[in-house]
């Protein structure tokens, strides 16, 4: 049984899957690849980097289907003015305007700089760029980025590589119940049981990285990644069963209603 | 005689993805990047901090102590 | 806790005694981890029941043949002086809904001496322009207190005969304009007994959440006033009897954990007694609801807006309040000036 019209809608653009994958950390390209076909991921993340003038080799692009998404990160931005930057060339290679703003200045945890984030946004929603904002789960700043044009936005569940999960749940949830934007989660997730949880919170979507690529079996595990997803959105369209209210055994409270 | 042979030969000195480069004077961009890349298509030119789109990369030549960088896709998160 | 009409008419229809206990224990809980166990308390100030409107359910419709009366400052002044000599530093400014006789200028003079007297100064008057309600915060009111009555827009149109206060539209969009006046407290709420209680309740909780998001940084609460006899006359159009009233009570508390919700002296002590047990957390106190009855009008020839069912002075409350563990709380903030 599939719910119909439960499509994942971005900048006007739908989806219906509500996986995206970073390619990033990928033995080979082969193996991206193979799990870009698994786990039918239609929105995939790549960086910008310095081409190797000296090593010739093949470009990602070629291991990424014609109809998937390119969503750009702005990795190695360190703050507004470079991601503003990376967000130009990357528009200028002709693979759309989709730019998701990852602002990073610190190289321990890799934690998002959300003020920084927050006039990236500003300054690239102003030319023309679709903005997908990846943020440390902060409701002021959701707001702001909304306020900015942000397209979605895109809490982390836990530090990027640590494949720790939703360690910033609460934070999430709030995110989910006050902002009315798409939100992605988006770095952390480690176990598909993970991701399952974060839609069954009523997470719009989740990207996946780290957990897909260094796994044993990519390919395996991004499709189990995908169906996890699938499974935790209809337990949330269908309503998880609610906590039952529970009455502490204590005096009565309502006794003088009946009398 | 001399003389007319030393300019042909200019060399000059650029920088490429940061690092120190010599190539021959009138080198156009379309040449540079057809050298170094292997999939051109997908690859961007930012020259002394501007874009060079691709429909200039041909008649754009390099000077002396011009900045190059190429950029392109790779994995990332 | 997500709400929902079908959620909140299976409650209140539901007659079994346990789910209201377990609603109350939750609420209880609630109130407890929110708040602590402080109760607020304030005054009303009725300082003019001239009134344009002709609301079908209020004692001061501008069909009912009863004396006008709207104080002069030195009234108000008197007034709030013997409301503040009773230990009230929370005043609840009250009008009938006359823009004529009750203008922006002698709200905000009104305003003006009751910074003299009350840390905290909320209004409860006909809706205004955004402008307006500007001047009055900036003259130093904090809250503004408005009820939509009912969300029913026909039930509305059929209570609401003549006057501004027609106006539906006016009216539901006021807290929105309140909101980007500066004030920082704003109490909605519905006249329990004028309309079907869930759907009512489901828009007032739709209400407050657009609120709620389109201005995160106002402190909200919410009021249930129940139709009350005036002068002996029952004017509810329906009962609502105590158990949906807690319910209400409740219920509000479990969707909005951390908002205030009033009670005023229209229920009975008892009634009151237990509600703060459950989810109330500003209570009235010593009140009186006719214009002038503090210290000016004769007793025998007052005309309330609705008969009084807790008449307890400010200090009898205080006593209540004490014996019952709770710490009742008179003023928890001082303004600094409004800007």
């Amino acid at each position: 049984m599939t719910v119909q019209n439960d499509n994942l809608t971005i900048a006007g653009k739908t989806f219906t899957s509500r996986f995206l994958l970073g390619t990033g950390k990928f033995s080979s390209k082969t193996a991206l690849a193979e799990s870009i076909a698994a786990s039918n991921a239609e929105i995939v993340t790549v960086a910008l980097r310095r081409i190797d003038i000296d090593q010739h080799e093949e470009n990602i692009i070629q291991y990424i289907p014609k109809n998937v998404t390119l969503l750009v990160n702005t990795s190695g931005a360190r703050n507004a003015q470079e991601a503003l930057r990376i967000a130009r060339l990357a528009r200028e290679s002709g693979c759309g305007n989709w730019i998701k703003v990852e602002v990073i200045n610190d190289s321990k945890y890799l934690l998002p700089d959300n003020a920084e984030t927050v006039k990236a946004t500003e300054l690239l929603v102003k030319e023309g760029f679709i903005v997908l904002p990846y943020m440390s789960p902060d409701l002021y700043i959701a707001r702001e980025l909304v306020a900015a044009g942000a397209a979605t936005v895109m809490p982390l569940g836990s530090p990027i590589g640590s494949n720790k999960g939703l360690k910033t749940k609460e934070l999430i949830q709030i995110l989910i119940n006050e902002i009315d934007i798409p939100i992605i989660v988006d770095a952390g997730l480690g176990a598909p049981s993970q991701a399952a949880e974060a839609m069954e919170m009523g997470a719009d979507a989740v990207l996946v990285n780290t957990a897909v690529a260094t796994a044993g079996n990519p390919q395996l595990i991004a499709q189990a990644f995908a169906e996890a997803v699938k499974a935790g959105r209809l337990a949330y369209l269908s309503g998880l069963p609610s906590e039952k209210i529970c009455a502490e055994a204590s005096s009565p409270l309502t006794g003088f209603l009946y009398e | 005689m001399f003389r007319y042979l030393k300019l042909r030969n200019k060399k000059m000195n650029v920088t490429l993805n940061g690092k120190p480069k010599d190539i021959s004077d009138r080198t156009t961009l379309e040449t540079i990047i057809r050298g170094h890349c292997q999939s051109p298509e997908h690859v961007v030119a930012e020259l002394n901090g501007s874009i060079i789109g691709r429909s200039f990369w041909e008649s754009t030549t390099l000077k002396e102590n011009d900045r190059l960088e190429l950029v392109s896709f790779v994995g990332g998160g | 806790m997500h709400f929902d009409l079908a959620n909140i008419q299976d409650i209140l229809s539901d007659q079994d005694p346990q789910l209201t206990e377990r609603l109350a224990q939750e609420a209880a809980r609630l109130t407890r981890q929110y708040f602590g166990r402080a109760i607020s308390l304030y005054a009303p100030l009725y300082i003019s029941n001239y009134c344009s409107c002709f609301c079908t359910y209020c004692g001061f419709n501008n069909h009912n043949h009863i004396p006008r009366l709207k104080l002069t400052a030195d009234q108000i002044e008197q007034e709030m002086q013997k409301i503040a000599h009773s230990g009230i530093e929370n005043i609840l400014i009250l009008t009938g809904e006359s823009y004529q006789m009750t203008p922006l200028s002698y709200l905000k003079e009104t305003v003006l001496i009751s910074k003299k007297y009350f840390s905290s100064t909320a209004l409860e008057i006909h809706p205004l322009e955004e402008e307006e309600y500007r001047e009055l915060y900036l003259a130093g009111a904090d809250s503004v207190t408005l009820y939509q009555e009912t969300y029913n827009r026909s039930r509305y149109a059929e209570v609401h005969l003549s006057g501004k206060k027609k106006d539906y539209d006016f009216r539901y969009q006021a807290p929105e304009r309140i909101a980007r006046a500066g004030f920082r407290q704003i109490s909605l709420g519905v006249l329990l007994g004028l309309s079907d209680l869930a759907e009512d309740l489901f828009a007032l909780f739709s209400h407050l959440r657009q609120m709620e998001q389109a201005f995160p940084g106002v402190e909200y609460s919410l009021s249930f006033p129940r139709l009350r006899q005036i002068k002996g006359k029952d004017l509810s159009l329906s009962r609502i009897d105590n158990i949906s009233f807690i319910k209400t009570i409740c219920l509000a508390r479990i969707y909005f954990p951390r908002i205030g919700i009033n009670l005023s002296t229209r229920e009975s002590p008892t009634l009151r007694d237990h509600a703060i047990e459950l989810g109330v957390t500003r209570i009235s106190a010593g009140s009186n609801t006719s214009v002038g009855g503090y210290s000016t009008a004769d007793p025998e020839r007052q005309n309330p807006q609705f008969d009084i069912a807790d008449s307890r002075s400010v200090a009898e409350m205080l006593c209540m309040l004490k014996e019952h563990h709770f710490d009742p709380v008179l003023t928890d903030w001082r303004r600094i000036d409004n800007t």
